[in-house]
């Protein structure tokens, strides 16, 4: 007989449409970060070291990059007989097959999978937070309170709370109260997206609640339970945790582990975070190289000057190429002679000679500058941008790009220049 | 592939001086993330070899903890697999492997179990890619008993210290001499060697018959009339660790970008165990040049024509030169450290200074590590 007392399920299905041209190939959780990882080496690695074997990863959006990433668990000691790592995408039914449509119809429509487990907790994770946290020590409280949901909430500044779902809790942490991005908050403790279900509790309430279209957790399922009068408590959390949902918070976020002695630690030996490593040599540094403030990932080879910036695996920076304060991700090739600043580089991409990111007055961006700010310069996966271009801030480039669409090799700060088609 | 792979990783070797302590050769750091023996059991993974066994005896605790899973090779199948086979007492033996011949011939089970019509032997402390698949097809074309690899050596590479063979035109092989005092030939066998299943057993139970244990003295040289032994010469890199020179200069050698492009960056790869390290981070004060640094590592100070290996801390004002640093090593502020190799899990007090004069020093510190 098959019995986990918790089993976990990892919503990695969404696109994360603020993160622009990152996330135009791959799913957000198959981000990378902070050189080496991905977005959802974090969730996955906090679940083995909490001692929860059983992940079931719900993928929708491009989940190319995320199965060949996960695959049967490894990296994650996640390859169990019994439990370990299942990705889980939308199928078809014999009636009424569907897309998943909200957040907990994602979960509903994998009902099955979990009653396999006879479990009796169900832990719900979002792929796209940065954090490190022990389950255990939550599911220890949803215990001790006796609780049917517990909803892990973390105190955020009171000007800032008005963005997130806020609970207002008695003295004991039972939530009394919630509301969802309210004007004016009455407290500032915003939920993380992390819930702990007594299984019974979540089965009933997905199954009573199936026809409700877009069915998701904040909106419907949380209080639905709260208004049948189950228990639910708040579990508060102190550590690091970061929604890296924009473009700059996910560059400050990368940014933050480049500190001498970083908040987010990754050289912490009892928790540790586990990836796929594809490369494994060591990193080369030549004569005219020069490092400070930076992170750098395997096999990367480094001719040029690298200042405050977080470096993939397998990237190469040419001669007499300066980066600063930038991100550079997994087998991306810089030229020589090139200035980057402030700029985000997606995988593997080629960037030619003398190519200068990120010059000039800061412009809005003309087509989405509600992504596309900050003065970052981003740049798509597998892109090429040609020899001697100049491109301003807050501008976007994808695809493969020639001299011809740049005007005098120039892309202005604010300009987007996304090139369709395959390569 | 029709051939099972044997790795001769049992011995041990006193020009090591003090690295081969607590280590194995096979177990030796290559390349900032790698052992020696990765490259054995790449090559045999690469050509597609299912069933490959290791024989370990010398400090074989440090090879089966670096073997500790098969998955990283991936050798973790139901058809094949990787065994370990360290010597044991059993009912009619309580010997020590007395040599190479003797070491197969304790496991010949391991032989006739097997259905792979052919054996590929090597040793585990090559630096080097091979297809064995290649070897093996040569093999089968020249008719031969038994395919030696070898390689010519360049001048002042010590010729001494290898088998030395001469081939005829045919590549059959004439002459073979086993360190010779003074080297005839500049021909060197790389300790690689290729044989059909059924004529190695029945040449290791002649051997284990007559109290003779060493395949290359009482195989190689005593059949080499008898039998058709050919040569098989590579021209690519190969460096074999035997000493404390040949290995600084091997991991030197990936400092040229020339063996650094065919290791890392040519096909096939090299495999190791992975170690889940976070990336290496280079604080203010940190200036690096011609080196390899690994991932884990935290470097405040200068690094010059070095190899750093995995999770060692470089701390202010450090001075690294010519040298190289195994794994997770701790230097404490202000230290300098020139033509040495300094020993893994070391802890090396600030202000210390550590220089090679005439020769590469070994630097076995062993202080008290105070870190957060």
């Amino acid at each position: 007989m098959i019995r986990k007392e918790m089993i976990a399920m990892l919503l990695a299905g969404g696109q994360g449409s603020r993160l622009g041209v990152l996330t135009s190939k791959v799913a957000k959780p198959a981000v990378a970060f902070g050189g080496k990882y991905r977005i959802i080496d974090f969730p996955l690695s906090n679940c083995i070291n909490s001692g929860v074997d059983t992940v079931g990863v719900l993928t929708q959006y491009q989940p190319l990059r995320l199965n060949t990433h996960i695959g049967i668990g490894i990296p994650w000691d996640l390859d169990r007989n019994i439990g370990g790592v299942t990705v889980l995408p939308p199928y078809e039914k014999s009636t009424n097959s569907e897309w998943y449509t909200g957040t907990a119809n994602a979960i509903y429509q994998n009902i099955e999978y979990m009653e396999s487990f006879n479990p009796e907790y169900v832990l719900i994770l979002s792929g796209d937070h940065i954090y490190k946290m022990d389950y255990e020590v939550m599911l220890d409280f949803h215990k001790e309170k006796g609780a049917e949901v517990t909803i892990a909430v973390m105190p955020v500044p009171m000007e800032e709370a008005s963005r997130f779902g806020i609970m207002i809790t008695d003295e004991d942490h039972r939530i009394t109260e919630f509301e969802e991005k309210p004007e004016h908050p009455r407290s500032n403790l915003a939920s993380m997206g992390i819930y702990i279900f007594n299984w019974k509790t979540l089965k009933e309430a997905l199954i009573t609640m199936a026809d409700q279209p877009a069915l998701d957790f904040g909106k419907h399922v949380i209080p639905y339970c709260h208004q049948k009068g189950a228990p639910l408590y708040a579990y508060e959390f102190h550590g690091y945790w970061k929604d890296v949902g924009t473009l700059s918070s996910y560059w400050e976020a990368n940014m933050e582990l480049i500190d001498i002695v970083p908040v987010f630690n990754l050289y912490e030996e009892y928790w540790k975070i586990y990836t796929k490593s594809e490369i494994l040599p060591p990193q080369y540094f030549a004569d005219s190289s020069k490092v400070e403030r930076c992170i750098i990932g395997e096999g990367s080879d480094v001719y040029g000057e690298v200042y405050n910036s977080v470096i993939g695996c397998g990237v190469t920076i040419g001669k007499g190429t300066v980066v600063r304060d930038s991100i550079i991700m997994n087998q991306t090739v810089i030229g020589d002679g090139c200035e980057l600043n402030k700029a985000i580089i997606a995988e593997n991409v080629t960037i030619g000679n003398n190519v200068k990111l990120g010059v000039g007055e800061e412009v809005p961006n003309e087509t989405a500058p509600h992504i596309y700010n900050s003065g970052i310069v981003t740049v798509g996966e597998k892109s090429i941008i040609p020899d001697g271009v100049c491109v301003g801030k807050n501008a976007v480039i994808s695809g493969v790009t020639t001299a011809a669409d740049y005007e005098n090799s120039y892309l202005a700060g604010g300009r987007t220049l996304i090139k369709a088609g395959e390569q | 592939m029709r051939a099972i792979g044997i790795i001769l990783a049992g011995g041990n070797n006193h020009r090591m001086k003090e690295l081969s302590q607590k280590r194995a050769i096979c177990a030796m750091p290559i390349a900032g993330s790698y052992r020696s023996i990765d490259f054995t059991l790449s090559n045999m993974s690469n050509s597609h070899i299912k069933k490959v066994a290791v024989f370990t005896q010398y400090n074989a605790r440090s090879i089966n903890e670096h073997l500790s899973s098969s998955k990283w090779w991936d050798f973790g199948r139901k058809q094949g697999g990787l065994f370990v086979f360290t010597p044991a007492v059993t009912a009619d033996n309580s010997n020590w492997y007395r040599g190479t011949a003797d070491a197969i011939a304790q496991n010949l089970s391991f032989l006739k179990n097997s259905h792979e019509p052919y054996v590929v032997i090597a040793s585990g402390d090559g630096v080097y890619k091979i297809d064995f698949g290649k070897v093996l097809e040569y093999h089968i074309q020249k008719k031969a008993d038994i395919t030696v690899v070898c390689r010519d050596m360049e001048p002042g590479m010590g010729v001494e210290r290898y088998g030395t063979l001469r081939m005829n035109e045919d590549c059959r092989i004439e002459q073979f001499e086993e360190k010779p005092i003074q080297a005839k030939m500049s021909t060197i066998s790389c300790g690689i060697y290729v044989i059909r299943r059924r004529q190695l057993i029945e040449m290791i139970e002649k051997c284990a018959e007559e109290d003779r244990y060493d395949f290359v003295r009482d195989i190689l040289v005593r059949y080499k009339d008898l039998k058709r032994i050919y040569g098989y010469k590579i021209q690519d890199y190969w460096r074999n660790i035997a000493s404390v020179s040949d290995y600084y200069n091997t991991n030197m050698d990936f400092l040229k970008p020339e063996v650094r492009n065919y290791f890392f960056k040519q096909y096939p790869d090299i495999y190791s165990k992975v170690d889940d390290l976070p990336p290496a981070k280079y604080n203010p004060g940190s200036w690096i040049r011609n080196s390899l640094i690994s991932s884990g590592c935290i470097v405040n100070g200068t690094v010059e024509n070095s190899v750093v290996f995995k999770k060692s801390y470089i701390g202010n004002n450090c001075v690294i030169k010519n040298s190289i640093i195994l794994n997770d090593v701790y230097i404490g502020d202000n230290t300098y450290i020139e033509n040495c190799i300094v020993e893994s899990h070391g802890t090396i007090q600030a202000n210390s200074r550590y220089v090679g004069e005439d020769d590469i020093r070994i630097v076995v510190e062993r202080n008290e590590r105070y870190v957060m």
